[in-house]
């Protein structure tokens, strides 16, 4: 039983951790690296409650091992705001009420910054099924779909 | 007095009463007075009611008032979600 | 306005404007969420923590004849193994029931029960180690199904559980029954024109949480403990797991964390006591996380029911006779809820003769626990199908039949009691009103439209107030918030005080700094901790009504609370300035001391509420699946606080609805065993599965509310089910009786149809 070193870069820091072969990112972010943003809904990659991006590439951290995190980009939701400063999609988050229990946000907000850094105008029918990976119990995504078009809006104008 | 309503399946422990008379001023004063009645309803009611007061539902609270006209109607102890 | 601060109580003020109330402030813990930082049930760790994790039978009924630890305690970094018998014996009731669910007797009853817990250095050895504990089982036969349940030789779950209001001769599985109604059913189906008569089948589903449940538990030998979980109620986790490991409830202090959904699943205990019971064993904290499969297989899912409904109508569209019988196992344990499921089912009905049953039945299950209004959204689904079937072969309008018969104030609901001032009149008004109604259909959509109802309840509440010098002010609730209720509370306060929302901050405080605080259940958050808020400002009101009269050497009853400020009642009081609440804090610790105000009851004129939607599906004739393409939920909200997180309410309920419908379904296999444990396999509906859902808030106030507030919580899920199979008979003219009305069932209901 003998841990894993890993080097890697979560939100633009450059971070070392030791790890089991079997623990996931998941597993790492919240008991290695006090990030506890993202959760485990499901352990299973159904429900994205773990959401993350790697080298940008949207990523259900419970499916990745922790030993393949070496050598990558993480973003985590912890990294979304710049200091005091939210990202459009947080302000609009909290303004929309887009948001109940608050469990599936981190990883809605990871997977809807992703979609709009790829895609910035896009249509209901896509956000929707960009975000059919993150599963929310508690709002019947209404808020949420609207929170994201609105803010796609918002950037689109702004840039 | 008040009048205390009692649903049907209750009715093998009141002789076939399903409407009852006790001496109450609050619902704690009801269900005591029911089971003095009906001693077979004690059980019952120990294992939980809930009591509609004029239509208002009072789920577990015994201190509730009860006037002598109130409309008293016992009910599945409630417990939501 | 002036405050009328003497009156503390529990009626409707009669308020036609507010300040604070109604408007949509952001939400307190808005930015926590947003930014990762909220801490959840599985956010938190301790030093020297350990992870524990647990032995579940494989087996749907077994004997347990020997459970065999000697291998795990021998791998290195086990710390502790706890059976039944480190518990307490000698519960009764309902503890007794809770803690066989717990961890299992001699008896496994459902796949997944637990029986043995192991804790140790990391969560990977745990679950090793779990992997190492042998179990000898003298395997039993089972039952799941509920009728299967009830026939004479189904094999027994537990003998001696029934109650005596249980008809003679039924199984010992059939362990409660409920009968209600009144008026005659033989004259009233004489005079129908039509009868209709149905069997109904609902499947168990499970409230479907995101965030699994956990806890961090440090329990001493000195019998002092500490526990942090997610939870719907603290103080009932702190009373139910004193009981369970036998100590004090006051020892045991309990912190609700911010909880990832509950919806009724959350107010019972599964790890915590077992965590606990770790901690105790080996003198170290011990966290416990459940996985999703073991969140399915053993936590509390909502019943599965089998249902009988009658009814008649005339051709003119009055029903003259309903009846009702409902069956629902609640897995191996009491308290299915069948009897409110009973009295729930004609609630929207003026009936003069209505017959109402509900039989509690036990099956090799987990125990059941409550699923947003318990018992009434399968029978909603039953009676409302119902409904619409008969005015479909009447070619009568759904929302004019139901507006016909409709409850109202003063007319006798099916369940007893003479109605009070309720809503569901306006709910049918505003649905007829509603765009949604006008919309043409597409070919092959149907409409479909029910109505539900729950009773909401109060329940014990204690609320604590402080004020800071600083004019700002602290309230500690003890309900835990799950939806949006602190916001809701700091509005009640702000209205009351006259200082702004922004510098209110509510907290859910531990059970060693409040009293008792029964549950957040039953839609009575906003309702109850609401009251007690607004009580509780109104007891700090008072007494800085007092500091005034004090400064100005006037008597207390001369001073009135108005626009935050204290002032004089009239000019013959005196000519003094008014005197902001921040003035009379600044100097509070002088003049008399702290300034808070509590309040502590139990409330209980939550007010019923009832809804009423409207729904468009199209039916995929080659693939069976079914599409809501549009949605509206019209609720009575009494008062809508926040209104922003009614609507959430409104539509987060329509959404389980939706699920529970089209997809969601508990299936055992042959052996017992729960087949789909996992995300991919029980389907809950995803961002892509729905429409926007509209929202319409009808306010009819509740007269036992200060201002006016209903619970909203839970009537959202009660009408989707019968709303949806009603917009699929319109769709393509199948009559779903089985819920989920999954892709597989609707095909073979299209193929019946083509084929007789």
């Amino acid at each position: 039983m003998s841990k894993i070193h890993v080097t890697t870069k979560v939100n633009g820091d450059d971070v070392e951790f030791l790890c089991e072969p079997r623990e996931t990112v998941l597993d790492v972010l919240r008991d290695h690296l006090n990030l506890t943003g993202a959760k485990e809904g499901c352990g299973t990659g159904d429900c994205g409650a773990c959401s993350i991006t790697v080298d940008g590439r949207l990523v259900c951290s419970c499916l990745m091992l922790g030993a393949e995190a070496e050598g990558k980009e993480i973003a985590t939701v912890e990294g979304i705001a710049t200091g005091e400063t939210l990202h459009p999609l947080q302000k609009k988050f909290i303004e929309y009420a887009a948001l109940q229990c608050g469990i599936c946000t981190p990883g809605i907000l990871i997977a809807a910054k992703n979609l709009l850094e790829r895609e910035p105008d896009p249509t209901e029918e896509q956000v929707r099924y960009w975000l059919a990976g993150n599963l929310c119990r508690c709002t019947g995504y209404d808020k949420i779909i609207r929170a994201v078009m609105d803010t796609a809006a918002d950037m689109r104008e702004a840039s | 007095m008040v009048e205390v309503n009692l649903w049907s399946g209750l009715r093998r422990f009141t002789d076939g009463v399903v409407t009852v008379e006790v001496e109450a001023k609050n619902v704690g004063e009801v269900l005591e007075g029911l089971a003095r009645l009906y001693p077979e309803l004690e059980d019952i009611i120990e294992a939980g009611v809930s009591v509609a007061v004029d239509g208002k539902v009072i789920a577990s609270g015994l201190t509730e008032r009860v006037k002598p006209d109130s409309e008293v109607f016992l009910i599945q102890q409630l417990k939501g979600g | 306005m002036a405050l009328d601060k003497t009156e503390t109580g529990e009626s409707y003020e009669g308020r036609t404007s507010y300040t604070h109330v109604g408007t949509r402030v952001d939400r307190p813990d808005g930015l926590d969420k947003v930014t990762g930082r909220a801490k959840f049930g599985a956010d938190a760790s301790a030093p020297g923590m350990l992870h524990g994790a647990i032995v579940r039978s494989p087996h749907a009924h077994a004997r347990i004849v020997k459970i065999d630890t000697s291998k795990a305690e021998a791998l290195a970094g086990v710390k502790a193994v706890v059976t039944r018998d480190d518990f307490a014996t000698g519960l009764t009731g309902e503890e007794w029931n809770v803690l066989e669910n717990v961890m299992a007797g001699d008896t496994a009853l459902y796949d997944g029960h637990a029986l043995c817990a192991i804790a140790a250095t990391s969560a990977l050895i745990a679950r090793d180690a779990v992997k190492l504990v042998e179990v000898e089982y003298e395997i039993l036969p089972h039952v799941t199904d509920v009728d299967k349940a009830m026939e004479p030789d189904a094999p027994i779950i537990r003998a001696g559980q029934q109650s005596k209001l249980v008809p003679e001769g039924m199984h010992p599985n059939v362990v409660n029954y409920y009968q209600g109604g009144h008026g005659d059913m033989a004259a009233g189906f004489a005079e129908a024109d039509l009868i209709i008569e149905r069997h109904f089948t609902t499947e168990a589903a499970h409230q479907g949480y995101i965030e699994p449940h956990a806890a961090l538990a440090t329990l001493g030998a000195d019998g002092k403990g500490d526990l942090w979980c997610c939870t719907q109620g603290h103080f009932i986790v702190q009373k139910t797991c004193a009981a369970l490991v036998g100590i004090d409830t006051s020892q045991l202090r309990v912190t609700a964390s911010e909880i990832g959904g509950g919806f009724g699943g959350k107010t019972t205990v599964f790890l915590e006591p077992v965590a606990l019971a770790l901690s105790r064993k080996a003198n170290r904290p011990v966290k416990m996380v459940m996985s999703r499969s073991e969140i399915l297989r053993a936590t509390g899912p909502t019943s599965s029911a089998s249902m009988d409904i009658k009814i008649g109508m005339t051709k003119d569209g009055r029903i003259t006779a309903g009846k009702g019988v409902f069956r629902l196992q609640g897995g191996a344990f009491p308290d299915a809820p069948a009897g409110m499921a009973a009295e729930c089912s004609f609630a929207p009905y003026n009936l003069s003769a209505v017959s109402i049953e509900g039989y509690e039945v036990m099956a090799n299950r987990p125990k059941q626990a409550a699923y947003r209004a318990p018992g009434s959204p399968m029978a909603a689904f039953a009676v409302e199908s119902v409904v619409d079937e008969l005015c479909k072969s009447l070619d009568l309008d759904p929302i004019e039949t139901r507006l016909k018969n409709a409850s109202r104030e003063g007319t006798k609901a099916a369940y007893g009691p003479t109605w009070d001032r309720i809503g569901l009149v306006e709910c049918l008004e505003a649905a007829q009103a509603h765009p949604h109604m006008k919309a043409p259909l597409r070919e092959s959509e149907g409409r479909g439209v029910a109505a539900g109802f729950w009773f909401n309840h109060g329940g014990e509440t204690s609320v604590s107030l402080a004020l800071s010098e600083d004019g700002t002010a602290q309230i500690s609730v003890g309900t835990p918030d799950i939806g949006g209720s602190r916001a809701s509370m700091a509005l009640m306060a702000a209205e009351v005080l006259g200082i702004e929302y922004e510098n209110i901050r509510v907290t859910v405080a531990d059970t060693a700094t409040l009293g008792y605080n029964d549950v957040s259940h039953g839609s009575r958050v906003t309702y109850a901790s609401g009251l007690a808020t607004i009580n509780a400002a109104k007891d700090a009101v008072a007494k800085l009504c007092d500091r005034a009269a004090q400064k100005w050497g006037i008597d207390p009853d001369a001073v009135v609370w108005e626009d935050g400020c204290a002032k004089p009642a009239g000019p013959n009081a005196g000519q003094f300035d008014p005197m902001p609440l921040k003035e009379i804090t600044r100097r509070m610790g002088r003049t008399g001391g702290p300034i808070s105000g509590h309040y502590e009851a139990t409330p209980e004129g939550a007010g019923v509420s009832f809804g009423v939607h409207i729904v468009d599906a199209h039916v995929d004739r080659e693939t069976g699946k079914t599409s809501v393409d549009r949605y509206t939920v019209i609720q009575d909200a009494g008062k809508a606080i926040h209104p922003t997180y009614v609507e959430g309410q409104f539509q987060g309920g329509a959404a389980q609805g939706i699920g529970w419908a089209l997809n969601e379904e508990y299936v055992y296999g042959e052996d017992g065993r729960l087949q789909n444990t996992v995300f991919l396999d029980y389907r809950i509906p995803v961002a892509s599965d729905l429409p926007m859902i509209d929202t319409v808030i009808v306010e009819v106030p509740n007269p036992g509310h200060p201002f006016g507030v209903r619970g909203v919580g839970e009537t959202g899920i009660c009408p989707p089910l019968a709303a949806i199979a009603n917009a699929v008979s319109g769709a393509v003219g199948i009559r779903m009786t089985s819920l989920p009305m999954s892709p597989p069932k609707i095909l073979k209901a299209l193929k019946a149809q083509s084929d007789g």
